[in-house]
């Protein structure tokens, strides 16, 4: 199963479904990462840890372990 | 009867602006009870010409993204509108990233509240051709909707005017917003189930609450109905969980909103749009792989060189030495001349032959301190040799290198500085002077003049660097660099339970403590902020290097290592703590989600800066005022209070030795045995340094370390280092903490994480020097290897809010 983390910058990702529980998946959600929506990775910060993505029109920040619950196609 | 207005929207969206637009400078800055979240309300400027209904009190709620119970900010904010009812909710939108805000404002609608949607940002809009039909948007969510620019002011007195008829019209809101079918029945089923229990404006609201699991909402209604059937055959039907089915079908509905209501397509509309925005390019570079930690770093540099090492030190240090010490040359002006007559002074007089040959004499048999004062006499500066000479002559007189009795006479015939330039006396010399004219008794004057002058001159010492660090932190979190910030630093500081915004505080807080315990309110999450309020103080500020170079001249021939281990020990302290406390059940649970906007980048206004720099600043004269006053008075009092010739008095003279505080340190040094300074002045030397740690060296000269051995010594720093630290640094902690409890775990564990360092230090350092004992040595090895388990022992984050997970496994099993 393809997830966000496994994007490579500069891609844009539409959202399968959200796995995981918990906090931090309500939170992506309330971001509006949802299902169906297009995310396009925007960049990595420099020690290689959070990634930065546009969705909705706008920038947001995530870590690649909760980007992991993020399954992509 | 007053109107209460609730202020709700989005981080970034322009809520602060829109809030001081609307309240003026009518505005009380508050804690919301019992948590760090900042509350404030204000009353609504008379200028808008609605104050036919009485008093219009605006409430800001804090900046939230959706009503979930997972944040704290979300649970005040909820709790607010449910409990305290406002009249009217104003929520502000984003208009530039209207899906994401209006996500929040479907939650609003629930409410049963009337509500009034202020589109922010029309102006940019227009100019990036996004704009948006006001009246379908109205039509489409079933509010009220005007657009405004809160920056420059345009439509503010319309939503003004606009909420003020709805609180008085009091229409009953109509839900438009409609979920698919099945989720409707299941609400509709779930809203028979809650019946009368709650009024029937709200019910939806507590209706689809509990189909998303709200443990919080149901313990809030106390005998919330069960409503597990409906949630297991929504899940069953549509392969998902509640909460999601919830979350995607709002996004769905605004999408098709605003696919109607939207005219023309603009960069605010951009999926992958080629046009790079002026945000996007600053982005590039600030954010770049490469560029970003050079550019922190001078970011970093910068804030910190101008706010603690420049503008900060020198207005600190006229604030301390000339406001509240003995007076200053205003404007500077005469200034230099009085140092140029001062070392001339020197050279030509108090430089006798005599005085320079003991020094050298002294320099020569290696006595301590006599190197200083002998570069101080080789340059011909009379501040540097009052300086070593206040240091170091007792020292010297007491090896035998006399100079006492040649300079001291002479210093009183120094030059005086009110006959140079124009010499504005400080307060202290001016109380002083005013006491003595109308006979203020003796003690009384001393409580005035050294116990309260005191104490607030100290706490007021801090604020001219404080407001500038403010400043500079104000203008970064509104220009949106901060949010980088903690972008950039995330990796690092999340390994040992800090945020990536935690920087700020440890680099300010190498300048002193105090800002850098404020410069925490940057970071959003609690459990972070709490984090880095405790162990921000474990670097060593400014003022604890006179310690830590006493220490080196005494026993380390002023080697550099010492210095050095010093940082290294704090910031080791640092790591160590926060994989401690991350571990400990107060700090296990609320798993930090770094899930975060990067707001675009935008030139804030000075008004939101300078309003921002203010409050801040005021609120630790205020609140850490008082704390820092009353312990002032109580050591005051501890010092003048004592034991002369027999009979327990009070005399302004008192010798520390024999004072209620000499007999305190007397009565605990027992505890610093293990420490190896079982003794009353260095017990004494450690509760003054709770009044400022400079003061440390006051009581505790040279001569005190000479009996001393080094890993006593030593030991004896690291306490120092690491303790409580002074009183208005607690003040501090108390103020961002909110709560006594929380001031007195982050002193408690202080002081107890430093006896545990420094009796590891202590024991292992004596017993490898060939003098210590089995016992303290297995005592060390004990409470080191407990530490490293404490360190390696695996833990799992617990989900803290309480809520049961998901049945998301389930359905997928």
């Amino acid at each position: 199963m393809k997830t966000l983390k496994d994007i490579a910058c500069g891609q844009t990702v539409k959202v399968r479904r959200l796995s995981g529980e918990g906090p931090v998946r309500r939170r992506i959600m309330d971001m509006g990462i949802t299902k169906g929506v297009e995310v396009y990775v925007r960049k990595v910060a420099p020690l290689g840890d959070p990634v930065e993505v546009t969705v909705r029109g706008y920038e947001l920040s995530l870590r690649r372990a909760d980007a992991e619950m993020i399954e992509v196609e | 009867m007053s109107i209460k207005i609730a202020l709700a929207g989005n981080p970034n969206c322009g809520k602060t602006t829109l809030y001081n637009a609307l309240t003026g400078s009518n505005q009380f800055v508050g804690n919301w009870p019992g948590v760090t979240v900042e509350k404030k309300e204000g009353r609504l400027k008379k200028s808008f010409g609605v104050d036919a209904l009485g008093d219009i009190i605006v409430t800001d709620l804090p900046g939230i993204y959706s009503l979930s119970p997972y944040t704290l900010e979300e649970v005040v904010a909820r709790n607010y509108l449910i409990h305290e009812k406002p009249d009217v909710i104003i929520n502000i939108v984003d208009g530039t990233n209207i899906e994401r805000n209006l996500y929040l404002s479907t939650q609003i609608m629930e409410l049963g509240i009337p509500v009034v949607m202020a589109v922010n940002m029309v102006d940019l809009m227009e100019k990036d051709g996004a704009a948006i039909h006001m009246d379908k948007l109205a039509e489409r969510l079933g509010c009220r909707v005007v657009g405004i620019s809160a920056l420059k002011g345009t439509g503010v007195g319309e939503a003004a005017a606009m909420a003020a008829a709805l609180a008085a019209e009091r229409p009953a809101m109509r839900q438009v917003h409609e979920f698919s079918q099945e989720l409707e029945e299941a609400i509709l089923a779930a809203e028979a189930k809650l019946g009368g229990s709650v009024e029937e404006g709200r019910r939806r609201f507590y209706a689809i609450k509990l189909l998303e699991k709200d443990h919080q909402i149901s313990a809030m209604l106390g005998n919330a109905p069960d409503v597990s059937a409906e949630i297991e055959a929504l899940e069953e039907a549509m392969e998902d969980d509640t909460e999601s089915i919830i979350a995607n079908q709002r996004y769905e509905y605004i999408s098709s909103i605003m696919e109607e209501c939207r005219i023309g397509k603009g960069a605010a509309t951009k999926k992958g749009s080629s046009k790079l925005s002026m945000s996007d390019r600053i982005d590039r570079i600030v954010t770049n792989r490469w560029a970003a930690l050079p550019i922190f770093a001078a970011v970093m540099f910068l804030v910190y060189y101008v706010s603690v090492t420049t503008v900060g030190t020198y207005v600190t240090d006229w604030a301390n030495d000339g406001l509240f010490g003995d007076g200053w040359h205003l404007l500077g002006i005469g200034g230099a001349d009085y140092a140029e007559a001062c070392d001339v002074y020197a050279r030509d007089v108090l430089f006798t032959e005599e005085m320079k040959e003991i020094v050298r004499e002294a320099a020569a048999a290696e006595c301590i301190g006599a190197e200083e004062v002998l570069a101080a006499v080789g340059e011909g500066s009379f501040g540097g040799f009052q300086e070593a000479y206040a240091s170091y002559g007792g020292a010297m007189t007491e090896a035998g290198f006399d100079i006492s009795h040649i300079v001291d006479l002479l210093l009183e015939e120094t030059p005086d500085s009110a006959d140079y330039g124009i010499w504005v006396p400080g307060i202290p010399i001016l109380m002083e002077k005013g006491l003595d004219a109308i006979g203020c008794s003796d003690w009384l004057q001393s409580l005035i003049l050294d116990g309260i002058v005191g104490g607030v001159g100290a706490v007021l010492g801090f604020v001219p660097q404080m407001l500038v660090l403010f400043l500079f932190l104000a203008f970064l979190e509104a220009c949106g660099y901060m949010a980088r910030v903690a972008f950039i630093m995330d990796r690092l500081f999340r390994k040992f339970g800090l945020s990536g915004k935690s920087f700020i505080p440890m680099l300010i807080g190498s300048g002193c403590g105090v800002p850098g315990i404020m410069a925490s309110r940057t970071i959003e999450n609690d459990r972070d902020r709490r984090m880095t309020i405790i162990t921000t103080t474990f670097i060593p500020c400014s003022a604890k290097l006179p310690v830590i170079a006493l220490i080196a001249t005494a026993l380390f021939n002023g080697s550099g290592l010492v210095a050095a281990s010093a940082y290294f020990l704090g910031i080791g302290s640092i790591v160590v703590s926060g994989i401690l406390l991350k571990k400990t059940r107060i700090f296990a649970g609320d798993p930090a989600p770094f899930v975060m906007e990067l707001p675009a980048y935008h030139w804030p206004t000075a008004g939101n800066v300078l309003r921002s720099m203010w409050e801040r600043g005021r609120s630790f004269i205020r609140k850490a005022g008082t704390i820092i006053l009353l312990s002032s008075i109580l050591i005051w009092a501890g010092s003048c209070l004592g034991w002369v010739d027999g009979a327990f008095g009070f005399s302004t003279e008192m010798e520390l030795a024999d004072s209620v505080l000499g007999a305190f340190g007397n009565g605990i040094k027992w505890i610093f045995r293990p420490l190896g300074f079982d003794d009353a002045t260095a017990a004494i030397a450690t509760v003054m340094g709770l009044v400022a740690k400079e003061e440390v060296v006051g009581v505790f000269g040279v001569l005190d370390f000479v009996s001393m051995t080094k890993a006593a010594a030593y030991s004896f720093l690291a306490f120092n280092l690491l303790c409580a630290p002074c009183f208005a640094a607690i003040g501090a902690i108390r103020r961002e903490m909110n709560s006594a409890k929380w001031t007195w775990f982050a002193v408690g564990y202080q002081c107890g994480f430093a006896y545990v360092v420094s009796l590891v230090i202590y024991q292992m350092g004596s017993f490898f020097a060939g003098n210590g004992s089995v016992a303290g040595m297995a005592a060390a090895v004990l409470l080191a290897a407990g530490i490293c388990w404490m360190l390696v022992r695996p833990y799992k984050e617990k989900d803290a809010s309480g809520v049961k997970r998901k049945g998301l496994s389930r359905n997928r099993a």
